[in-house]
């Protein structure tokens, strides 16, 4: 499956709902989504991994990418992802202390207000 | 099979060995893991010969033998460009941190692997293979992974 890339706000937050396959050849699309929502001011970010079906290290590199950019700006960038296998990856790099990995929308953006 | 080094293929090629994967009895629960690791050994070896000799093909061996289902994907990046680290995409300039701080990114352009250390795609193979040998040869990397199977195949 290919990816599809879809955002919208809520509270405040900019969530990006990602569905397919990020890999080499997907990647790209979701990084110059982030360096666009980055750009035109959306700092405080949720990532939506819940409908994504493969995740590889090029995929963990722009989701990197996206953290440091909103980083740079003070922002945030947390996931939402209860999938194992996708779960797994980011236990094997030891991303899993980089982000806040939530199970879902709500609790990620409840979150992210408790932090302000 | 020998593919093109474009990324598009990589996902075929990914898809083609969880297929042989499952035809070899490799269990279920594995295949996840065989793709994965499979698509990451593509993926890199995709962007070395990109940077160093995008005509020549990647190679993929699938072979399932005394109970193991072993996949070898070889590049020939360092042959044809004759750097020692020509083998890892980034030439690991920013390898052996593993962290994801430093300094932010400052051009849109930014390959997407530069955001983490070149080598992460590699540690990910070996933090999902049952087995995995990385050879670094005159030609290039050569990534052998395998895993049980519970029929030996082609």
């Amino acid at each position: 499956m290919d990816l599809k890339l879809d955002h919208h706000t809520k509270d405040g937050i900019e969530v990006v709902d990602v569905e397919g396959e990020i890999d080499v050849y997907t990647a790209p699309r979701l990084r110059e989504l982030l360096i666009e929502l980055v750009n035109i001011g959306h700092y405080q970010l949720v990532v939506n991994m819940e409908k994504v079906e493969f995740l590889d290290s090029t995929g963990l590199g722009v989701l990197v990418g996206g953290l440091k950019r909103v980083r740079a700006h003070d922002g945030s960038l947390d996931l939402v992802c209860t999938q194992e296998r996708i779960l797994k990856i980011f236990r094997i790099t030891g991303l899993t202390k980089v982000f806040g990995i939530h199970d879902s929308v709500d609790e990620a953006i409840a979150a992210r207000k408790s932090e302000k | 099979m020998s593919f093109t080094p474009l990324p598009a293929h990589v996902r075929t090629a990914r898809l083609v060995a969880t297929a042989v994967a499952r035809r070899s009895g490799v269990a279920e629960a594995l295949l996840d893991e065989v793709r994965l690791a499979v698509g990451e050994a593509c993926s890199r070896a995709v962007e070395a010969h990109q940077e160093h000799c995008p005509a020549e093909p990647v190679r993929v061996a699938l072979t399932g033998t005394n109970g193991r289902f072993e996949v070898v994907v070889t590049d020939t990046a360092v042959q044809h460009n004759g750097a020692a680290d020509a083998a890892v995409p980034g030439g690991g300039a920013n390898g052996g941190s593993g962290e994801a701080g430093g300094e932010p990114p400052d051009a849109a352009g930014e390959p997407d692997r530069q955001a983490v250390p070149a080598e992460l795609g590699l540690a990910v193979i070996e933090g999902l293979a049952d087995d995995v040998e990385i050879a670094r040869t005159k030609a290039g990397l050569s990534i052998r992974m395998s895993w049980p199977s519970a029929t030996a195949a082609s």
